[in-house]
């Protein structure tokens, strides 16, 4: 039924080519005479395929060098110098993160002159370096501070900054940018310009005037940053931090007159337990609630109730472009968006004004949850919505932008008060002195108590359109999806590829359910099509689907793409715990879909407390008066340029 | 001020073109072979053998090859890339002519400094007139399959943009910082493919080199420093200019030729060169002694070396590309002792540490920028202790 095709892009990054992963020629057949060649490293003998640098080849020894510049995301620098070692026949040292291995060498990583050099870098950052360990908000979590502290740095050799160089920026929503805490390493750069492909930072000046700065160095408001945060997530320093509302939270907390209401986002309830020193994927969803409901939330409700109302909504719309376009024969724009992801939403907002009306207008699942709880809960609840305080706990730095748009109060009041990242949840339990790992399990408060399986994954890469695939699979051919694919794993859509499409092919209609009566008299319209849809995570890749569509080409064709801009989807937040990579987001992978599995309703559409809400409530079904009202949404064109 | 040329020298009888009239009738692989053959290094700096580089280019396998004279000329005291742009244009372009052809290259790219921007006008006539008379475009001097175009690109004034691979970033429209090596612009040059990056001299000195011979080069210098250098001289002479004299002239004969005996020392290969005292004027300039890009700048008797060492440490903290650490800060750091030195205030533990800072700029900074900066700091420290250490606290 499916078709899952793997598309390569030539790569048309606006990195520079210096700071692109160098191509050495690499011997296809690892047998091959040369392919492998021998080094030995302090001793040890390893053997490594040609190409290979001197940083890999000394972590398969069990080497452990020192890097800064460096992350296993990024291209590489090799800027910092903290890596260097020597190399026998060298007349200077080797930069080990940017050496590729191409003939037999003898490598040393700690002769005099090495460990000199290691210390004169350090020596030279801290001294240009502004801030107190202890009120630091990476203090423990520092790349800087633990390689000064494993190279016994013990006093400040070239002095220490009295005072600070830079106004802290806090101008963002989403981000603190405090250059003073800055070692220009860099990663950050690379993050925004190579791995996201919005090129909002920059190094500016030369020498050491030298600093990561904005275009004409406006405060980050003001810039096409689009708040995605994986730029706080591969900074080594407290350089880049998020907006931390902890403590204007506590005070909600502490005010008798408040009613403090929790929503959990699924992502970091499968990352919370890095923050406690567990292993990366190790789910700690209904520990979580017990903690929240021990700080004093009054209330713990499950992002993955709201999650599967957008399924329902977002669903429906695209099935009424879908006919508005094949019956009605009326101009739709297609394919639908995803719009669940506020970074990518800014993202297009910039880049890509004009194509806007793809967008689905269907709030995200964080958004909608916060107009239904002040609306739908209050009235239940009896609470006057004035006193209540909604906090989403999301592995997101933009959904802290995203809770401040302008246009999201359709309750009457701020929809969304705070948005809380995993990193700031994980201090606020710390703080309470909150042994988490070993709490006792609590539920999800009611009434949206239950949830499904498909509102778990929307943590991962590919997890909206699985959900959404689940439930319109479902409601048009009238059939379980599990005849289609094992388990209902969607597979196809799942992986860490950066785009992925799929083909499903409609065999059979059945009878419109009466969930969506009021918008479709049959699905006959439907019947042989084949669904075209597409899956992109990290704002680089969706910029190649753009492109392509911009040019007519096969993504054009498309009906239904979902995006994320984080890469590998939510699980890989710019709020989730730091460090990351690809084993950390992978193990985080697993863990969401571990979860989905034992959950026993796993498809939107059969969530019982959904079908009870629009009858209860948003009474004229998808789509519907109330929906429109209080669940969607519009966009605002930003353009590149912002004055 | 033209050049004050060798006796029967490189630049004597010159016929035009004649080194690349000699090059079409000999096979790509055979001009290069002459030019290895030669001895021929690198007049920029770094002192590459001339013929590898051209070889490594060659062989490279890409359809799409460039080749760069690098004219970024930014060392402080040299000049004489000016005077060859200025006096020998159509060599130079004969020269990077000869390279195009040589390693495969349909284009050659001129890159001009910033401050030289004066002689475009002039350049650019140049290229018009050997277009005319097809030693420019297609099948040129009629030898088939041999096209080539050759393009002006002006620099912008930042010393770093002279390094290879900091040059071909700017040409390639980014911030002019130098790229990690490997892989060598050999390999992965301009735009990702072969490119071999040229100092003006080399280039001139291979058309030379094609219509006088190998061994005509040979008969001058030493066996490891083949043929003549162009050495911009400036400071406490009486003659300063440039002078073409074979490798393996000492120091003390060269303040003869410029009429600067009475110097106290003299600073070879510009600011990240070395400062040589008395009592080394014996020793000789060349790869394997004292080797230099061309510049040499004369301190008289009354120049206060501590002022020299500042001036050198101030130009490196303003040109350093802050890319890397120990160059970014390092410079600063030194720069701060030694105006602390003058003031009486810097404790001989300090110091030690800035020597040995200098040592790590040197083994571990990205480039030969920061490599060579605190060469003039060291050698200056080590050379005129007495001069420099001690002074009263003001
Ligand atoms: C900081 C720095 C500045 C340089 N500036 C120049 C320059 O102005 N002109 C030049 O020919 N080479 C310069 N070089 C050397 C070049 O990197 C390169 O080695 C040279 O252009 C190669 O040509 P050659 O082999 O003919 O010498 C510089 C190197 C460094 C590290
Ligand atoms: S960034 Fe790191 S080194 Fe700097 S103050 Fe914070 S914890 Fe300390
Ligand atoms: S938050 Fe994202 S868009 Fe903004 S600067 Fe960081 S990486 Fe760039
Ligand atoms: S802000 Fe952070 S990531 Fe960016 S250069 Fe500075 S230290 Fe590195
Ligand atoms: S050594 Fe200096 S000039 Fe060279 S890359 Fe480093 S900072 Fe830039
Ligand atoms: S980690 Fe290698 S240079 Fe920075």
């Amino acid at each position: 039924m499916t078709d899952k095709k793997h598309i390569e892009y030539p790569d048309k990054s606006r990195t520079p080519l210096s700071q692109q992963p160098q191509e050495i020629e690499k011997p296809k057949d690892e047998k091959e005479i040369g392919a492998l060649i021998r080094v030995v490293i302090d001793g040890v003998e390893v053997k490594v395929k040609m190409g290979t640098t001197i940083l890999e080849a000394a972590r398969k020894a069990n080497i452990k060098i020192p890097t800064l510049c460096y992350h296993e995301d990024l291209c590489i620098a090799g800027l910092c110098r903290i890596c260097v070692v020597e190399v026998e026949g060298m007349r200077t040292l080797q930069a080990s993160c940017s050496f590729p291995i191409t003939q037999p060498i003898t490598i040393k990583t700690y002769t005099p002159n090495v460990r000199q050099a290691r210390r004169h870098i350090l020596d030279l950052l801290l001294t240009n370096h502004y801030g107190e360990c202890y009120t630091c908000k990476r203090n423990g979590n520092c790349e800087l501070q633990s390689l000064a502290d494993e190279y016994g740095v013990d006093f400040f050799r070239f002095g220490k900054m009295e005072r600070p160089r830079y106004e802290v920026d806090s101008s963002s929503y989403a981000i603190v940018r405090d250059m003073n805490k800055c070692i220009l390493c860099r990663r950050c750069v690379r993050t925004c310009i190579d791995l996201q492909e919005v090129g909002v930072l920059e190094a500016i000046n030369k020498g050491s005037k030298t600093e990561i700065a904005t275009f004409f160095d406006k405060p980050l408001l003001d810039v096409v940053c689009i708040n995605c945060g994986q730029c706080i997530n591969r900074c080594p320093t407290a350089a880049l931090t998020a907006q931390d509302p902890s403590d204007i939270i506590w005070e909600a907390i502490n005010d008798p007159k408040k009613h403090v209401v929790m929503q959990t986002a699924p992502a970091p309830r499968a990352a919370i337990c890095e923050c406690f020193n567990m292993p990366p994927g190790t789910p700690l969803t209904f520990q979580l609630n017990t903690a929240i409901k021990m700080i004093g939330f009054d209330k713990v409700f499950d992002t993955n109730f709201t999650a599967d109302l957008t399924i329902i909504e977002e669903g429906s719309e695209l099935l009424s472009r879908l006919k508005k376009a094949l019956v009605d024969k009326e101009p739709t724009a297609l394919p639908q968006f995803t719009s669940c992801s506020p970074g990518w939403v800014k993202f297009l907002e910039h880049f890509y004004p004009e194509m806007i009306p793809n967008l689905s207008s269907a709030k995200s699942p964080q958004q909608m949850f916060g107009a239904l709880i002040k609306t739908y809960y209050a009235e239940k609840a009896g609470i006057d919505p004035a006193d209540i305080v909604t906090v989403a706990l999301m592995p997101c730095t933009a959904k802290k932008f995203e809770c401040n748009r302008p246009e999201m109060c359709d309750s009457g009041y701020k929809d969304v008060d705070y948005g809380l990242t995993t990193r700031e949840m994980a201090s606020m339990i710390q703080e309470a002195g909150i042994d988490l790992p070993n709490l006792p399990k609590t539920d999800f408060d009611n009434p949206f108590g239950t949830a499904t399986g498909s509102g778990v994954i929307f943590g991962a890469t590919g997890g909206v359109m699985e959900s959404a695939l689940r439930t319109v699979i479902e409601l048009v051919t009238g059939e379980k999806v599990e005849k289609f694919y094992d388990h209902a794993n969607i597979t196809p859509v799942r992986g860490f590829e950066g785009i992925r499409v799929a083909e499903i092919k409609i065999p059979k209609v059945a009878e419109v359910p009466l969930i969506l009566k009021h918008l479709f008299s049959d699905f006959k319209w439907l019947e042989g099509a084949t669904l075209k849809v597409a899956v992109a995570h990290g704002t680089a890749n969706a910029r190649k689907i753009l492109e392509d569509i911009k040019k007519g080409g096969i993504f054009s064709t498309m009906h239904f793409i979902e995006f994320m801009a984080c890469p590998g989807g939510c699980l890989g937040g710019g709020g989730m715990p730091i460090p990351t990579n690809i084993e950390i987001r992978e193990a985080r992978a697993r863990a969401i879909y571990q979860e989905d599995e034992s959950y026993s309703v796993r498809k939107s559409y059969e969530n019982p407390i959904i079908t009870q809400v629009y009858s209860e409530f948003l009474k004229d079904g998808p789509l519907g008066h109330k929906s429109h009202k209080l669940l969607h949404t519009h966009y605002t064109k930003r353009g590149k340029f912002i004055f | 001020m033209p050049i004050v040329e060798y006796k029967n020298g490189m630049f004597s009888d010159i016929k035009p073109e004649e080194g690349l009239k000699k090059a079409l009738s000999l096979s790509r692989g055979e001009v290069i072979s002459i030019i290895t053959d030669s001895g021929l290094k690198g007049r920029g700096g770094a002192g590459f053998p001339c013929g590898t580089k051209w070889n490594l280019a060659a062989s490279a396998s890409d359809e799409e090859k460039y080749i760069i004279c690098n004219a970024d000329e930014g060392e402080p005291g040299t000049f004489k890339d000016r005077v060859l742009l200025k006096e020998y244009p159509n060599l130079l372009f004969e020269g990077l002519t000869i390279g195009g052809y040589a390693i495969g290259a349909k284009k050659g790219i001129l890159y001009l400094r910033g401050e030289y921007t004066y002689l475009l006008k002039g350049l650019l006539q140049v290229l018009e007139e050997r277009r005319k008379n097809n030693l420019l475009g297609e099948k040129i001097l009629g030898k088939d399959g041999f096209n080539f175009e050759i393009e002006i690109r002006m620099g912008s004034g930042a010393y770093i943009c002279g390094e290879e691979t900091a040059l071909i970033e700017s040409l390639e429209g980014q911030r002019g910082e130098p790229r990690n090596r490997p892989p060598f612009p050999v390999n992965t040059g301009f735009m990702g493919h072969p490119t071999s990056v040229n100092n003006c001299e080399t280039l001139v000195l291979s058309a030379r080199i094609l219509a006088k011979g190998a061994d005509y080069f040979k008969s001058f210098g030493t066996p490891k420093s083949t043929g003549t250098k162009l050495l911009s001289v400036s400071g406490d002479c009486k003659k300063p200019g440039v002078y073409e004299l074979p490798f393996g002239v000492t120091i003390k004969e060269l303040l003869k030729i410029v009429d600067g005996e009475d110097a106290k020392a003299v600073q070879i290969g510009g600011a990240s060169g070395f400062c040589i005292p008395k009592k080394d004027f014996s020793r000789k300039i060349a790869y394997e002694d004292v080797s230099t890009g061309g510049s040499v700048i004369v301190f008289g008797e009354k120049r206060d070396m501590l002022d020299v060492a500042i001036n050198f440490a101030e130009f490196f903290v303003e040109e350093s590309c802050g890319q890397c650490t120990p160059c970014r800060f390092g410079t600063v750091e030194i720069l701060k002792g030694l105006k602390n030195l003058k003031k009486g205030d810097l404790s001989l533990s300090m110091l030690k540490e800035l020597l040995s800072l200098g040592k790590t700029m040197q083994l571990a900074s990205k480039c030969g920028l920061g490599q060579s900066a605190p060469n003039a700091f060291i050698s200056i420290v080590e050379n005129f202790p007495d001069e420099v250490l001690g002074r009263e606290e003001v």
